[in-house]
């Protein structure tokens, strides 16, 4: 096995997700590296856009903390208001979105707001910031998480980010386009399939089973026919990869 | 033009009495106005509605101190972090819930500050459609776009019209009138929304050098209604050009918020324990001289010539 860790491997898995010339809502942590490693290999056209009011076209070279920080205005294509930068979502323009979740379910809804009844939750969680509007207005929607069976559950308790809500066609009758694309994951990458639009297992990471997969999810996985090992980074990805990450965080 | 100059323990006295609605963290994570959280705890306001996007560490320490009954935002934790513990809180393990929530996202938010500053009765979107925070924040009204042949569902946000907002800026003059550069998030909708408006300064500096690029004010003095010197009154968040990120106060703020008694000692220690954000500073020190930005990367100058 080559020399990459897990989240390296999701960070490549992520940027494969981005072709080139494409519009996406990177957000921060792992999808922002994936941004990175993205314009470093298949995709130098790629654009990046940021909540706070931010587009970019090189991501920034400091370390990041939030999107907000200094580094990320240094040489950015545009730095503006939220209104302006997240309108764009709503023109139709964006052509992908990252976010993340504590709960996502068979259909690609993503909870971050309460577990349990909204009225009275067991945990409340910080809720949607931008994920909610990136999830409606993006043309694809990405969503990244940890593989546990409580976090992908058969039903989310509350839909702060849509997916393809009750599935079928009831994204489209909520007056909606797009749709979850991918839930990356640490043993694996599952995607909609078919007319209900549910998340199958499309490819699973070296070292994990599809048993392993099933047992971990919450909901009765299917397992697409065409399901394969997810790619190992090429040389090309990971060279990349060290050049953002110099320091190692992610290795 | 009036000299709107004052401490900012008088500008919070005066301007933001108990019960007010209040914008601060406009901005998402930078230029927050931590000084202004920090003064609003220690005169003990109370029943405040915080209004935010993302408000970072702000809105949950003036959660944990009492000052805040109703929150208006898209995400309240603490972005290090993750969760707020004193917002988490506010709402687990209780019959009722300790401040009332008005679920947005990050543009509904935008949308409605946007509809209160330019006098809109509603804001039409779509991008919270198939969210349950229109179930959630039962304010939001579904309707069919009037214009559309085909059948196509709305969202109607109402405005929000805040008391008041407070903004942190690089630099001021007397009257108000102020810079800003980097991102905005929605600073310049909540400041023309709000009813007053509180500048916190990085820098007081002359009329003359405000007047000198006008496409670079974020509200114009006369919207202002007070403007105070605090340098570093946005710390820990950044802000462009002056101050990095303090990770670490984020950090040390998360741990031992963990706890309500945990909680109540950092308040003694950073909030109670200093009378003024003068000593605040002094007691971060030196770890205060090592964020400050002390490189350049200046913007080529604009010409305004008019002749």
């Amino acid at each position: 096995m080559a020399d990459y860790s897990i989240q390296e491997l999701m960070i490549i898995a992520a940027a494969r997700e981005i072709a080139d010339g494409e519009l996406v809502f990177v957000g921060m942590r792992l999808p922002i590296t994936a941004y990175g490693v993205a314009r470093l290999t298949h995709a130098p056209n790629a654009v990046g856009l940021f909540e706070c009011g931010i587009a970019r076209y090189a991501p920034a070279t400091e370390m990041l903390y939030t999107m907000g920080d200094p580094p990320n205005q240094l040489n950015a294509a545009w730095s503006d208001g939220l209104v302006p930068v997240m309108s764009q979502l709503q023109r139709g323009r964006v052509d992908a979105g990252f976010i993340g979740g504590a709960e996502v379910d068979r259909y690609g809804n993503v909870n971050t707001s309460y577990v349990g009844d909204f009225t009275k939750p067991q945990v409340k969680l910080p809720g949607s910031g931008g994920a909610a509007d990136i999830a409606a207005m993006s043309k694809r929607l990405l969503v990244i998480i940890n593989h546990e069976k409580r976090r992908l559950v058969e039903k989310v308790d509350y839909v702060t980010s849509p997916g393809y809500l009750s599935g079928g066609e009831a994204r489209k009758a909520a007056g909606l386009s797009g749709g979850p694309s991918a839930v990356i994951t640490d043993r694996g990458i599952l995607r909609p399939y078919g007319p209900d639009n549910e998340l199958h297992l499309a490819s699973i990471h070296q070292g994990h089973s599809v048993e392993e997969v099933i047992e971990n999810t919450g909901w009765d996985l299917q397992v697409l026919p065409t399901m394969d090992e997810t790619p190992p980074p090429s040389d090309k990805e990971l060279a990349a990869l060290h050049e953002i990450d110099k320091d190692g965080f992610w290795h | 033009m009036q000299d709107k100059l004052c401490a900012l323990d008088e500008a919070i006295a005066e301007h933001l009495p108990s019960g007010s609605s209040v914008v601060m963290g406009a901005c998402l994570e930078a230029a927050i106005p931590f000084a202004a959280t920090y003064e609003i705890i220690r005169q003990g306001i109370t029943g405040l509605e915080a209004i935010a996007p993302i408000s970072d560490a702000s809105c949950d320490m003036l959660i944990g101190a009492g000052c805040v009954n109703r929150v208006t935002g898209a995400w309240v934790g603490n972005v290090s972090g993750g969760l707020g513990h004193n917002y988490r809180r506010a709402f687990e393990n209780r019959d009722e819930a300790a401040v009332k929530l008005r679920d947005h996202s990050n543009f509904s938010i935008g949308m409605a500050l946007m509809a209160g500053a330019y006098g809109m009765p509603y804001a039409p979107m779509r991008s919270i459609l198939g969210s349950d925070i229109i179930k959630s924040n039962p304010e939001f009204l579904e309707a069919e776009n009037p214009f559309s042949d085909a059948k196509e569902p709305v969202i109607l946000v109402p405005p929000l019209i805040p008391d008041v907002t407070i903004l942190v800026v690089p630099r001021a003059d007397a009257h108000g009138n102020n810079h800003f550069w980097g991102s905005r998030g929605v600073a310049q909708e909540a400041a023309l929304a709000a009813e007053k408006v509180i500048v916190l300064a990085e820098e007081i500096v002359a009329p003359e050098v405000i007047a000198s690029d006008p496409s670079r004010v974020l509200v114009p003095g006369y919207r202002v209604d007070a403007v105070c010197h605090v340098p570093a009154g946005g710390h820990p968040s950044p802000m462009t050009g002056t101050w990095r990120r303090d990770s670490d106060f984020f950090n040390d703020y998360h741990k031992r918020s963990r706890t309500v008694e945990g909680f109540a000692e950092w308040l003694d220690e950073w909030v109670f324990g200093v009378a003024d954000h003068a000593a605040y500073r002094a007691k971060l020190g030196a770890g205060l001289g090592d964020l400050k930005i002390t490189g350049q990367a200046l913007a080529a100058p604009v010409n305004y010539a008019a002749v």
